[in-house]
């Protein structure tokens, strides 16, 4: 009961306990192999990548809308990234165009959620085929080869850092930005009201759509960013990159506490879940259990913390009733 | 002689092709509390809209403290003074008090082209002084909405108008799906606003709450105010006469 209030109140808390146990649980299982040096500096690849894009989602979903096409994006970014370096372009303006190719399709995406008011999870899914599609023509008309990593300043994303790679700093920048855009600006407490009540932010004047806009903006840029990161650490894109990591990113924002309905969420709690997906993945191979069960524990996870989630709003409309009696 | 705080004459309002209202003009004082009663459909909630900035008039003039204004939108509403409270939508449930009361007109620290750092302490002492300024009194500023009964929500929706200065609060239903006990205590927020010379708009279905807190009730009927006079010079009954 307690805990559950603790929960209520902090779910990053309940989620860093859960992580610590998993932690825990694999560095046995797998006889120490699994917090060994290089298995940990294994993680710390892609664990920072993900993060960076579940944060954006996490973002939009407090803002109250769903973003799908997260994944297609984060592989549609680097490609035009690879392409633009092609052409014969130098690297930061092309990382800059395919940034605001990200961005833009988080503007498409807005449009046309608010424009005609449709479910985003509809629009985003729209976007998801697409993009994706565009990502593999462009991948497959041969107009985005390889990086040459001579010319690509890997120091600015992939470089190691003892058992780090310099991508953990962008996402520790990255989550520190949004956390105190979400809980100490203005515009975060727009954010949160459009995502509990979209009438009564617009009853006390909040420009709702433009605060919907710029989530679904930084969403897609992030899934974007994420995606170059990935490209510069492996060196050549992949027009299958990012395929169903959406899923990933929505099961940490549910895991670290962000209410579906939205206006409800903390930016640790979402770290601290998708590290705790992570740490699933790799602990599991580790520990020789067959990878395939990967997925039915985060399945797993992901219904308990709705369930949970549920459980809680149940109680806190009784809570409620309580009082007016 | 003051010009009347409220002053729409001759508005009309057309909601594809239906004539919601038809001519309306209403004078509301300084500090009167004012009933508006009516049917569904009789055109008081199209009335509020526009004092709300919600919808715009088709024809007619609104005039506040005597000057004509065109009221652009929600925020242009409240910039004049005018602050609406909607029966379910006036808070967000899942913020705290704090930032519910300071929703678009938060105190910055620090800002830049009017985005910036909110100054928490603030709005939490300030919330806690708003708060306790209309009798109310809650366990802390960081409780949620969400936890908070009707009434004491419309009293929270009450102290964050009476925070900023607000001249004048139009209340739609407030009592609706309240208890007994919790409808008296936000009759006794209307009644209250007199004191402050805050002008109350209290839109209604129950002829008995507006009794005992209006000064003047208005009834609406097909988009029309049919009857406009002090509560001490009418009855119940009259006043059902002309719906």
């Amino acid at each position: 009961m307690r805990l559950l209030k603790i929960y209520m109140q902090r779910p990053e808390l309940v989620a860093l306990v859960v992580l610590i146990v998993f932690t825990t649980y694999f560095a046995v299982a797998s006889n120490g192999l699994f917090l060994s040096n290089a298995n940990v500096r294994g993680m710390f690849s892609l664990y920072p990548e993900l993060a960076i894009l579940a944060l954006g989602f996490s973002l939009l979903m407090v803002a109250g809308e769903f973003d799908l096409s997260i994944g297609s994006v984060m592989g549609l970014c680097p490609i035009v990234l690879c392409a633009m370096i092609n052409f014969g372009l130098p690297f930061w303006p092309a990382f800059i165009l395919a940034l605001v190719v990200g961005a833009a399709i988080g503007l498409f995406n807005s449009a046309v959620t608010l424009r005609f008011g449709i479910p985003s999870f509809i629009t985003t899914l729209g976007t998801l085929f697409m993009a994706r599609s565009v990502a593999v023509v462009l991948y497959s008309s041969g107009l985005a080869t390889t990086l040459d990593t001579a010319a690509v300043p890997t120091w600015a994303f992939s470089e190691p850092l003892g058992i780090f790679r310099v991508s953990a700093i962008w996402l520790i920048a990255l989550a520190l930005l949004v956390w105190l855009l979400l809980e100490k600006t203005n515009f975060g407490n727009w954010i949160r009201a459009t995502g509990g009540s979209v009438e009564a932010a617009k009853a006390m004047g909040i420009p709702t759509s433009l605060v919907k806009t710029v989530c679904f903006m930084i969403c897609s840029t992030l899934a974007g960013l994420a995606g170059i990161i990935q490209v510069v650490r492996i060196g050549s894109p992949i027009p299958s990159m990012g395929e169903s990591m959406e899923l990933q990113a929505i099961a940490a924002a549910v895991i670290g506490g962000i209410a579906l309905s939205g206006g409800v969420g903390n930016i640790v709690g979402v770290v601290i879940g998708m590290a705790i997906i992570r740490v699933i993945d790799s602990g599991m191979i580790m520990s020789r259990v067959d990878a395939s069960w990967f997925k039915f524990a985060i399945g797993f996870l992901i219904v308990c913390a709705v369930i949970a989630n549920h459980w809680l709003e149940r109680r806190a409309r009784n809570i409620k009733l309580e009082v007016a009696q | 002689m003051n010009a009347p705080l409220i002053e729409c004459t001759g508005l009309q309002k057309w909601y594809s092709g239906v004539h919601a209202l038809k001519n309306v003009s209403l004078r509301v004082e300084r500090g009167e509390a004012v009933g508006l009663v009516g049917d569904n459909g009789a055109g008081k909630t199209t009335l509020i809209k526009i004092l709300s900035g919600v919808h715009q008039a088709d024809a007619g003039k609104i005039r506040i403290d005597g000057k004509d204004v065109t009221i652009k939108n929600a925020r242009h509403a409240m910039e004049l003074g005018l602050e609406t409270i909607y029966q379910y939508n006036s808070m967000v449930p899942t913020m705290t008090i704090a930032r519910n009361v300071f929703i678009g007109r938060e105190p910055l620290s620090w800002s830049l082209f009017g985005f910036g750092v909110m100054d928490q302490k603030k709005m939490r002492a300030e919330s806690v002084q708003a708060i306790a300024d209309v009798d109310l009194h809650l366990r802390s500023p960081d409780a949620l909405v969400g936890e908070l009964s009707g009434g004491q929500r419309q009293g929270v929706a009450i102290a964050r108008a009476m925070h900023f200065k607000s001249k004048a609060l139009i209340l739609d239903e407030p009592t609706n799906h309240l208890s007994v006990k919790e409808t008296d205590k936000v009759l006794g927020f209307v009644r209250d606003l007199k004191k402050q010379n805050v002008t109350g708009i209290f839109i209604s279905h129950n002829m008995q709450h507006v009794f005992q807190c209006c000064d003047r009730v208005v009834a609406m009927a097909r988009g029309e105010i049919v009857f406009d006079s002090p509560i001490s010079k009418t009855s119940i009954d009259e006043v059902h006469g002309y719906l």
